[in-house]
């Protein structure tokens, strides 16, 4: 089995802790996902999928539950930490890019290098490499005003690779984009995953985007409503049985 | 002067859509002063704050920085000029959120040649207590001074700010005029600062007005009154 790079187990969310307007949003989630595995978690708006990225994501912490992220436990750090973690181990992809404006797509993208201090040369030579990977190396010294939105997708994907992380979490990222760029940018993400073996998370509204990724993880009112996984397993063990019964 | 504007056009459109933004604008900014450009929406300052800032080219008119003129610059020229002399502020904050408080100001550190010391920057921007926090756990305010923090860690000798205050509510905003009154102060940068609020020009040390495409008033103010004692 594949090694765990995200395991949660029975994380709540709460919001106005002791307050007449107590809201609990995520109802115990528990879910592993392994390396190499490119996982969609699909919910409608209100469904808690924005507060389980923000989970994900080391942005926010659990109320209660444990969240180890690549064998750290998450809900013990403090802000620092929680920082350092999110720099080390989580390349973000955002709906709106978040480019820095008046700065090229190589700078944007040596950025994240720029943190974890890796020296001038060895950064845009792996920058012109994550641009070249995402079909923008022509465009190194374009800045984010001179790019279409699907460009600008491109380069914040380039970006979240930067330090080789151990998750991409992508928060809706083909959500401003027309359906044909749409596709363009998923393609980036199969090829990633495909020949780089990345760990995908795909945070969406959309059960027709989710269907491109290989499991499917739905989320309802706080609580994980379906796992392909689990279905998967649980198939495979049918089978098995069948085959040892004959 | 340090910053000179000559004779700027600017149109935007075409044919019957053709619409003149800029008809001929001169007037020059010292070293060191806050400058405020006052008009109502559309009346072309935000288009000048973009010329002067290198992001958009007049149709024609010059503009000069400590006796440089821009348009001589081809465009990596153009890039290093904004990244070395120009320091932006946005209504619209436009931090990235999955880096810290510490960390969004630092990007600006690392576009510079002679950035500020990034510890003494938060802690005149007020923000040393929330500084691992990321722009989801702060107040608009907060995330406006980590925008002004981004900009100013550059230490830019020019820091245009495009209506600052635009989506912060009446005492925020007097906070963050104050704030920008103290880092001029402090670091002696240029700053510029456009709105249609009337009763930022107090502060400044000169007051242009626009309306139409036209500077309609040019002041120096003999007396400054503190951001903090404005009032609207």
């Amino acid at each position: 089995m594949a090694k765990t790079i995200i395991q949660m187990i029975n994380i709540i969310k709460r919001y106005y802790i002791g307050q007449p307007n107590e809201l609990q949003i995520l109802n115990g989630i528990s879910l592993d996902i392994h390396e190499g595995e490119f996982v969609s978690i699909v919910g409608a708006s209100g469904s808690g999928k924005s507060t389980l990225m923000n989970m994900i994501g080391a942005l926010d912490r659990p109320t209660e539950g444990e969240y180890f992220l690549d064998g750290t436990d998450i809900s013990r750090l403090n802000d620092k930490q929680l920082s350092n973690i999110r720099n080390q181990k989580i390349g973000f992809v955002f709906q709106t890019f978040n480019l820095i404006s008046r700065t090229n797509a190589l700078k944007n993208v040596e950025l994240p290098m720029m943190y974890a201090g890796v020296p001038r040369k060895e950064r845009s030579r792996r920058a012109m490499e994550l641009l070249e990977l995402v079909g923008m190396k022509d465009r190194y010294t374009h800045q984010p005003n001179e790019l279409s939105g699907g460009q600008k997708q491109r380069v914040a994907i380039a970006r979240a690779m930067a330090n080789d992380p151990a998750i991409i979490l992508a928060d809706e990222p083909t959500g401003a984009l027309d359906t044909k760029t749409g596709h363009l940018v998923m393609n980036i993400f199969h090829k990633l995953h495909k020949q780089e073996g990345k760990t995908i998370v795909l945070i969406t509204h959309s059960p027709e985007l989710a269907s491109e990724t290989e499991r499917i993880i739905t989320i309802s009112d706080g609580s994980v409503i379906s796992d392909t996984l689990e279905n998967t397993a649980e198939n495979a063990g049918a089978e098995n049985t069948e085959v040892s019964g004959e | 002067m340090y910053l000179e504007l000559d004779d700027i056009k600017k149109s935007f459109g075409e044919g019957e859509n053709r619409a003149e933004v800029l008809k001929g604008i001169t007037c020059g900014v010292e070293k060191g002063h806050i400058c405020v450009l006052l008009g109502p929406s559309g009346s072309g300052k935000s288009t000048l704050l973009n010329i002067i800032g290198g992001i958009d080219t007049p149709d024609s008119g010059t503009v000069s920085i400590d006796g440089e003129k821009t348009a001589a610059m081809n465009e990596k020229q153009l890039s290093q000029y904004r990244r070395k002399h120009i320091g932006y502020v946005f209504q619209s904050y436009n931090l990235i959120p999955n880096l810290t408080v510490k960390e969004n100001i630092e990007v600006g550190a690392y576009l510079s040649d002679k950035p500020l010391e990034l510890d003494e920057i938060i802690k005149t921007l007020g923000l040393w207590e929330h500084k691992d926090k990321i722009p989801s756990q702060l107040s608009g305010g907060q995330q406006q001074r980590t925008a002004i923090g981004r900009a100013i860690i550059k230490n830019p000798d020019i820091l245009l700010c495009d209506e600052p205050t635009g989506a912060l509510d009446y005492n925020t905003s007097k906070e963050i005029l104050k704030l920008i009154e103290d880092v001029n102060s402090k670091f002696g940068n240029t700053v510029i600062i456009v709105t249609h609020n009337d009763a930022i020009k107090l502060m400044a040390d000169q007051v242009i007005k626009f309306r139409d495409g036209r500077i309609r008033h040019n002041d120096l103010n003999t007396v400054k009154t503190p951001a903090a004692e404005l009032d609207w």
